[in-house]
């Protein structure tokens, strides 16, 4: 068990240094003038030339990816033109328009995208886990159908459409809710699952889809096994059947797909959180892709596939839990 | 004593699949603590008659007709919650394969207790009592502890016991047995055998035990039914009918099973293997691992053998005993880890496979599975003229009449070049299976369990007709299977393997009239006998082997 864990977070390491490595060959490695784009259109020469030697680009490539780890591992000290700043571990970089350190940009989003993630991700799992055993349970009848169908139209409707339809109606129409907002939770706890309501709802409404489908296959493939078929011969009824044994088939699916969604959604929600003027991860990265401020996005994108990597392994062992005969190896 | 209902009554049943009617009119009863067998090959209807006892054909589609009485509940008419009461209270089943059968996540004892509660109102910590005290009862050691333990941690033995702790929980009336040991070796089906009619003779409980396998039948049951074509063919008492069959089916049956009594039979005999004659294929120490480092285990540790021109080497052994890895080896489909393999007088064992090309089309395999070693995508034709083409034939006209006189050789008609597999019979596959190992003109061929998926009639030819290949073309034949009868049928030697090395070897005679070894006396111990008073004996023997 601490072996295989080991090996895990060994792994996860190196996929997340191979993921700086690729990343930082594509936004400062290949597009180019970084010294001109971080400076901004309107600089002068001299000017580039002084945020050239400000930011170093003048050292070999692999001599600045060097640094950039550095600060990720152990702190760095960056030239603000007056004098030194040092930006403490894990250091991502200052951001080239607010001169705010990357590390302290993303963790002010992350309790925002946290809210919204951790509450969308319960209610999908609810509503499309149940979805999911309902359907298997009244398989072949009207429910089945109506139920897949809805689950289909979920699916193949975008975001911003549900969550548009969610404000006409329930904030406009009704006036049941106040237009979506943001409180922290650390400052009104209340305000805060109120202003998040709608938000939790469009995503897991959209994301409960596939969890629907995905649960209703795996329990329809354990109900045609040969042990289910045994705990019928002895008078199980239908109701523990579902509930112990079928389901208990679908957990191992569910928990695979749910690392993906959970970690992706960190900087995957980015529709979500503009249309709902939510000020997380997803609409900085977008607006940091907009004004092209590379620590910004390289940061942002590195913590986003920290999420990915630390939920798959999470993924593993909760998979190791729930079917013991998967040997962590 | 006033006059009791039968424990079984079935009147006119019939089973429909769509268009296709399983059972056509079946009619039997069984007296409470009776045990009947229903006998019969794949497709006869048994399997699904067994299921109509306890009303498992609803809900999946299937038409059941006639009536069925179990234990005083009509079981075609009964609701849901009567049928519920009946299932595994009045009559419990136990199946095919203990491993799939099971819930592959829950502890073994939680799932008999669960069974255990749906029908006794008793506490959940009462009902996993009672799950220990059943596991003690089938005879698995230290039950309490094992209880807690899941299907993949118990060996195959001892999860059809605790199938069989399930059934009796509830203490069940009538005990409905659908092949309970055909996933199981020999010496383990002897044991659940004995432990069935231990509980029976203890318990009461009547038997229903479905079998395709007379001899089992033969062991445990006092009346036998013969179906066929979901109807009855013959009925009796199991001595009588298997002693002195009155219908030509189960003449045929009968005739058809291996005994391993018998010898084989060659017509015209072998020539004698001359003392000087050099033989095909000489293994020495041959040797395979499987693994890397502590996991490192030996499939095959060290075995010596020779198989001769024209003559057939039996390996018998149960499941893990090292033989499929064996026959893969001597024809290197397997690389061994250690030892040497000579064909022809040449080292083969470690040739690279490009020197090995002009030994391929000597050394050919027949597979176990006769569906899943063709290709389902391709035509049976091209399927057999695969090793010609390999063997550099591009000549289209004649790679057609070669197939087709191969086919035809088989017993298929050569006009079914074009036919895809799912299009044959079990049988027929393997013929098109074999037909494709003649293909090259092989001088050996390592036949994996070539009859084992295969019906006892169906068995017997396919047996016949590699025999009659061997005596036309002189073939070299290692014929490898878990089935002693069978072996004895068809090798001049034998050689007996268990966990990678070879017991006993010798000519089949010797080995099966006089063995030496205890393992092979336990093996023959173990093989169900057509006799019943034949069986009672050799029952008291396993007892005495136990003991000893």
């Amino acid at each position: 068990m601490t072996g295989f864990l080991l090996r895990r977070l060994g792994g996860a390491a190196l996929v997340l240094l191979a993921l700086t490595a690729l990343l930082y060959a594509i936004f400062y490695v290949a597009p180019g003038d970084v010294a001109q784009i971080a400076c901004g259109p309107r600089c002068s020469p001299a000017q580039v030339a002084q945020v050239t030697e400000q930011l170093r680009l003048d050292d070999p490539v692999y001599v600045q990816y060097a640094h950039f780890l550095q600060g990720i591992v152990a702190g760095r000290d960056f030239s603000t033109g007056t004098g030194t700043e040092h930006c403490a571990m894990p250091c991502l970089g200052v951001s080239y328009q607010s001169d705010q350190q990357v590390t302290q940009l993303i963790l002010a989003k992350l309790p925002v995208t946290g809210s919204l993630v951790i509450g969308a991700f319960a209610g999908w799992l609810l509503l499309g886990v149940g979805t999911g055993v309902l359907s298997a349970w009244r398989r072949g009848r009207l429910t089945e159908r109506v139920l897949t169908w809805l689950t289909l139209a979920g699916s193949a409707t975008p975001v911003f459409v549900i969550g548009l339809l969610l404000i006409i109606v329930f904030c406009s129409t009704l006036q049941w809710l106040p237009a979506p907002s943001y409180v922290p939770f650390t400052e009104n706890p209340e305000q805060w699952a109120w202003g998040l309501l709608l938000p939790w709802t469009s995503l897991a409404l959209i994301e409960s889809a596939k969890y629907a489908r995905l649960t209703r296959s795996a329990m329809l493939e354990t109900l045609a096994e040969d042990h289910v078929r045994t705990f019928r011969a002895y008078g199980v009824g239908e109701r523990a059947i579902i509930g112990r044994h079928a389901l208990r088939g679908a957990v191992a699916p569910v928990i695979a797909l749910s690392a993906l969604d959970f970690g992706s959604m960190f900087g995957g929600a980015v529709l979500t959180e503009s249309l709902f003027g939510i000020p997380g991860i997803g609409r900085e990265l977008v607006h940091a892709v907009k004004v092209v401020d590379l620590p910004v996005v390289v940061g942002m994108v590195l913590v986003t596939g920290f999420f990915v990597v630390l939920a798959n392994a999470v993924a593993d062992l909760l998979y190791a839990l729930a079917d013991r005969r998967v040997v962590l190896s | 004593m006033t006059t009791r209902d039968p424990l079984v009554e079935v009147s006119g049943l019939t089973v429909d699949f769509g268009p296709v009617r399983a059972v056509d009119g079946l009619s039997f009863t069984l007296e409470a603590g009776g045990a009947l067998g229903v006998v019969g090959e794949s497709g006869s209807g048994k399997s699904a008659s067994a299921y109509a006892l306890l009303g498992l054909h609803r809900g999946t589609g299937a038409r059941v007709g006639g009536s069925v009485r179990v234990a005083g509940t009509d079981v075609n008419t009964a609701d849901d919650r009567e049928l519920r009461a009946l299932r595994g209270a009045g009559a419990a089943m136990v199946f095919q394969d203990p491993l799939s059968s099971l819930d592959p996540y829950y502890p073994v004892g939680d799932q008999i207790a669960e069974v255990y509660r749906v029908h006794r109102p008793v506490s959940r910590k009462a009902a996993r009592a009672r799950a220990v005290e059943v596991l003690d009862r089938v005879g698995i050691p230290d039950a309490a502890r094992r209880s807690r333990l899941r299907p993949h941690e118990f060996s195959g033995g001892m999860r059809q016991r605790a199938l069989i702790a399930m059934a009796l929980a509830c203490e069940p009336g009538l005990l409905i047995a659908d092949e309970p040991t055909t996933a199981l070796d020999v010496t383990v089906q002897a044991q659940i055998l004995d432990l069935l009619h231990d509980l029976r003779h203890e318990t009461g409980m009547g038997l229903l035990l479905v079998t395709h396998d007379v001899g089992v039948a033969a062991e445990s049951v006092d009346e036998v039914l013969v179906m066929r074509h979901g109807k009855e063919v013959e009925r009796g008492p199991v001595a009588r009918v298997l002693g002195a069959p009155r219908e030509p089916y189960t003449k045929e049956l009968l005739a058809a099973v291996p005994r391993v009594e018998t010898r084989r039979v060659v017509p015209v005999p072998p020539q004698r293997v001359a003392e000087d004659e050099a033989p095909l294929l000489e293994a020495v120490g041959l040797r395979r691992e499987f693994g890397r480092g502590s996991g490192r285990v030996a499939a095959v540790d060290g075995v010596s053998l020779t198989v001769h021109a024209g003559r057939t080497l039996g390996i018998v052994g149960e499941s893990g005993s090292g033989k499929t890895t064996l026959g893969r080896m001597l024809v290197r489909l397997l690389d061994p880890t250690a030892g040497r393999l000579r064909y022809g007088g040449r080292e083969i064992g470690s040739l690279p496979e490009k020197e090995l090309r002009s030994f391929r089309r000597d050394l050919q395999m027949v597979f176990q599975d006769p569906v899943a070693s063709l290709n389902p995508r391709r035509s049976v034709g091209e399927s057999v003229a695969d090793p010609l083409r390999a063997a550099g034939e591009s000549d289209e006209g004649r790679i057609r009449d070669r197939v087709g006189e191969l086919l035809e050789r088989v017993g298929l008609d050569p006009g079914r070049y074009e036919r895809y597999p799912h299009e044959f019979s079990g049988g027929q596959r393997q013929r098109v299976g074999i037909a494709r190992a003649l293909a090259a003109g092989p001088k050996l061929i390592v036949c994996d369990e070539p009859v084992s998926a295969l019906d006892v009639t169906t068995q017997a030819q396919v047996v016949e007709l590699l025999s009659e290949l061997q005596r036309e073309l002189g073939i070299g034949l290692v014929f490898i299977a878990h089935d002693l009868a069978v072996v004895r049928q068809v090798s001049d030697e034998v050689a007996v393997m268990r966990r990678g090395v070879i017991v006993e070897q010798g000519s089949a005679d010797a080995v099966y009239a006089d063995p030496q070894d205890p393992y092979t006396r336990q093996l023959l111990a173990a093989v169900p006998a057509l006799d019943p008073g034949l069986a009672a004996a050799r029952r008291t023997a396993r007892k005495e082997l136990a003991r000893a």
